[in-house]
């Protein structure tokens, strides 16, 4: 006689026992789906990827201001303001200036005082940043947001 | 006051003494004997009273004596209750000791000679095993004092170095331990592969064994960055973004952002965009909890499976491995009073499907003792190694972390380096595909090769031999060109500066490296016609190419990952 011990073998097992084992599986796989959804942030912790750089009055053409908290490098020229970013596009150290332009340490990725990559792994240039103004006169830089190489921001 | 009650008492008693006179005299002879015999009675109160306690009191005397009894008998009554067998002096005894414990059952209770002989195994898994132990114990100890905080985490690990006592000891012996590890797991797969011993019925065991590897190699990484000091800034960094690295085909490919998977896995490892507190608690949390607890199960099942895969593989064959055909027809078309009431893995020492008693088919000895004997061996040699390395040399501790200024030369620890070598050509294809590649490749190895041959012994025939000496010349030239012609004529964007990042990307010195080595195993498998040796050949150039380019990265990169023939030349600045 079939029972516990001995089943049916599984075509002549019920519906609901099928469906039963189906909606166990889904729970399960559901909940597993669910659970993967809790490693990523709703919000990174970072502080805002904006700062101010100083005013326009501290800086005469020809001056480099390095901002060593976000790896900024701010230009003043006779065209305007650039800002570029110091962090290597290969994966992530923080480049240094030297005579001719930049230098990663990491996989010596060598890059032009313009920020284009000479040689070395780095996928791509080094990125421009954008330059806004607030309203108190201040240069505004964000460091998520890229610009062209060559742009300048004029007051 | 007095004279009135001595009185009244002298007056009671008088009282007394007449009623009892009369109560003699004025009763018949049965009352009086009755008086007598109460008076008896109590005469002998005293010495009944005395037999009582003394009766009573030896009983109180009998509990207490088996009381004694039981205590002097404790060791020997606790023994008996955790081991149900005899003194283990003869070999059915000595069996049962390993059969009926819980942590020794895990051995067969006889092994093959051929397992316990040191070249087979040159006692890596053991090793390995013990590494591990040793570094779960030294690790509860780190934890009773590291903090998996930004500004605790690196004075702590300076507290556990400088001030706690044993605590540097302790420490050097965490890092070597784990430095080992990542060296004897690779030695163990290279001694699995070149015997042979992944081969049918082994193909699981060796897919489990490269989930160990890779965890193995997952452990190490996610410990790097707990002491928060640049070398662990910088490493996890560069981790980090080679996680996010298939960005860069985005990119190259035009594609608009969304398609940045890369960031997807970046967050998912460091919570956040850049190494930082999240980064660190999530490591932590991986580093001792996550990544041990899978590990630890990995190796259950590891060790498990190779008793039923029937023991180490071995020239000869094994004879039916246990489980094998459980369930099948013929099983059951035994007559009942054959058949096995229990199925033991006992039977994975025996050639055929039902007990045989007193027959040993195999001329396999007792693993009591000696298969005990040797592990402990191999335990007490790993414990020596590893106290002496961390007695003569202190585990390394750089400067606090600082986001601002990386090391020069940043460079990951030195299981690492070929990698970084490769990924210093480009990142998503040295640090993504050529490494996932890597592993699906030697995972599948027993899957595609399924030749026949003899497991368990090393290489088999002269041929193997050959072809495996020819692929470490061919393995071993090509890496150094790979190295070579990039530090002495450049590559691609130095020759022709307008060249698309996707070819860039694509072909660089570590992808032609990877080509060239699976052209030469086609051509072997071309020549030879046989898997096996085509295998041979494709596994020894990875294994060359490892070392090679990991000798590179370790000794020759310099400031700038420049190249230096010495750590002298390097530039002061
Ligand atoms: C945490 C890492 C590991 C531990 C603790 C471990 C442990 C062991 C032990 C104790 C043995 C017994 C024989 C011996 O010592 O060689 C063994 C055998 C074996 N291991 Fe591992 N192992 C690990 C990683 C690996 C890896 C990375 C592979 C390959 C991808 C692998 C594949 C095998 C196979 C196929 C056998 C059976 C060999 C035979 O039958 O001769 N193991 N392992
Ligand atoms: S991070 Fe700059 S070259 Fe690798």
């Amino acid at each position: 006689m079939p029972g516990r011990l001995e089943p049916d073998p599984i075509p002549r097992r019920d519906f609901i026992g099928i469906y039963g084992l189906w909606a166990a599986a889904l729970a399960i796989f559901g909940s597993i789906l669910g659970m993967m959804r809790l490693p990523k942030p709703r919000v990174t912790p970072e502080a805002s990827t904006k700062f101010r750089a100083g005013t326009p009055a501290e800086f005469s053409p020809g001056t480099v201001k390095i901002i060593p908290e976000y790896n900024v490098r701010l230009l003043a020229t006779e065209q305007g303001f650039a800002a570029m970013s110091l962090i290597c596009p290969h994966l992530g150290c923080v480049v240094r200036e030297s005579v001719d332009g930049f230098l990663c340490p990491c996989h010596g990725s060598r890059f032009s005082l313009q920020g284009t990559v000479l040689a070395g792994p780095a996928p791509r240039s080094l990125q421009w940043l954008s330059i806004t103004q607030a309203i108190d006169g201040s240069l505004v830089v964000d460091t998520a947001q890229e610009t062209e190489p060559g742009t300048f921001f004029q007051v | 006051m007095a004279s009135d009650k001595t009185a009244a008492a002298v007056q009671n008693l008088k009282k007394l003494s007449a009623n009892l006179r009369e109560l003699v005299i004025g009763k018949g002879q049965a009352d009086q004997d009755e008086i007598v015999s109460i008076w008896e009675n109590l005469k002998a109160t005293p010495r009944t009273l005395r037999a009582l306690v003394a009766r009573n009191g030896s009983a109180a005397m009998e509990g207490l004596s088996r009381f004694r009894e039981n205590l002097v008998k404790l060791p020997g009554a606790f023994r008996d209750s955790a081991v149900r067998h005899d003194a283990p002096t003869s070999d059915r005894t000595r069996s049962q000791a390993i059969f009926s414990n819980f942590f020794l059952h895990i051995h067969s209770t006889k092994i093959h000679p051929n397992s316990l002989r040191i070249s087979t195994t040159w006692g890596l898994g053991i090793s390995l095993l013990s590494q591990f132990a040793i570094l779960t114990v030294t690790g509860i100890l780190l934890m009773v004092y590291y903090t998996p905080s930004l500004d605790l985490a690196y004075n702590s690990i300076k507290d556990l170095h400088y001030v706690v006592p044993t605590g540097r000891l302790i420490r050097n012996i965490h890092r070597w331990t784990a430095h080992l590890m990542v060296l004897f797991v690779i030695f163990h797969m290279a001694r699995v592969f070149y015997t042979s011993a992944y081969k049918s019925p082994r193909e699981f065991n060796w897919l489990v064994g490269m989930l160990l590897f890779v965890l193995t190699l997952a452990l190490s990484f996610s410990g790097y960055l707990l002491p928060w000091d640049q070398l662990a800034y910088w490493a996890i960094t560069i981790g980090a973004n080679i996680a996010a690295s298939p960005n860069e085909l985005v990119h190259a490919l035009g594609l608009p952002k969304i398609f940045n998977l890369g960031d997807l896995n970046k967050e998912l490892l460091l919570g956040a965009s850049s190494v930082g507190q999240d980064a660190l608690i999530r490591f932590y949390m991986l580093h001792v909890v996550a990544l041990p607890l899978i590990l630890t199960l990995g190796i259950c099942v590891h060790i498990w499976r190779i008793r039923k895969d029937g023991g180490l593989a071995r020239p000869g064959g094994t004879p039916t491995a246990a489980g094998q055909g459980v369930g099948t027809v013929e099983e059951i078309a035994l007559a009942p009073q054959e058949q096995p009431s229990k199925t033991y893995g006992l039977m994975c020492v025996v050639r055929d499907k039902s007990p045989h008693t007193d027959k040993d088919p195999d001329e396999t000895v007792s693993s009591w003792p000696y298969l005990l004997r040797a592990e402990l061996l191999i335990f007490m040699i790993n414990m020596l190694v590893c106290i002496a390395l961390a007695l003569f040399f202190d585990a390394p501790l750089s400067e606090h972390a600082n986001p601002a200024v990386p090391e020069n030369p940043a460079k990951a620890p030195w299981y690492f380096l070929g990698l970084q070598e490769m990924v210093s050509y480009s990142a998503f294809i040295g640090g993504i595909v050529i490494p996932t590649l890597t592993v699906i490749g030697l995972a599948l190895i027993p899957f595609l090769d399924r030749e026949d041959g003899e497991s368990g012994v090393w290489f088999g025939g002269a041929p193997a031999r050959k072809i495996a000496l020819q692929s470490v010349i061919v393995g071993a030239l090509a890496a150094v060109l790979a190295v070579a012609v990039p530090v002495n004529f450049g590559w691609l964007r130095n020759w022709f500066p307008g060249i698309p990042q996707l070819i860039i990307i694509i072909c660089n010195p570590g992808s032609l490296l990877t080509l060239a080595y699976v052209i030469w195993s086609l051509n072997v498998m071309q020549q030879t016609r046989s898997t096996r040796l085509s295998a041979i050949a494709l596994f020894t150039c990875f294994l060359v190419g490892f070392v090679i380019l990991t000798y590179v990265g370790t000794f020759l990169r310099g400031p700038n990952w420049d190249f230096f023939w010495s750590k002298s030349s390097w530039p002061i600045h």
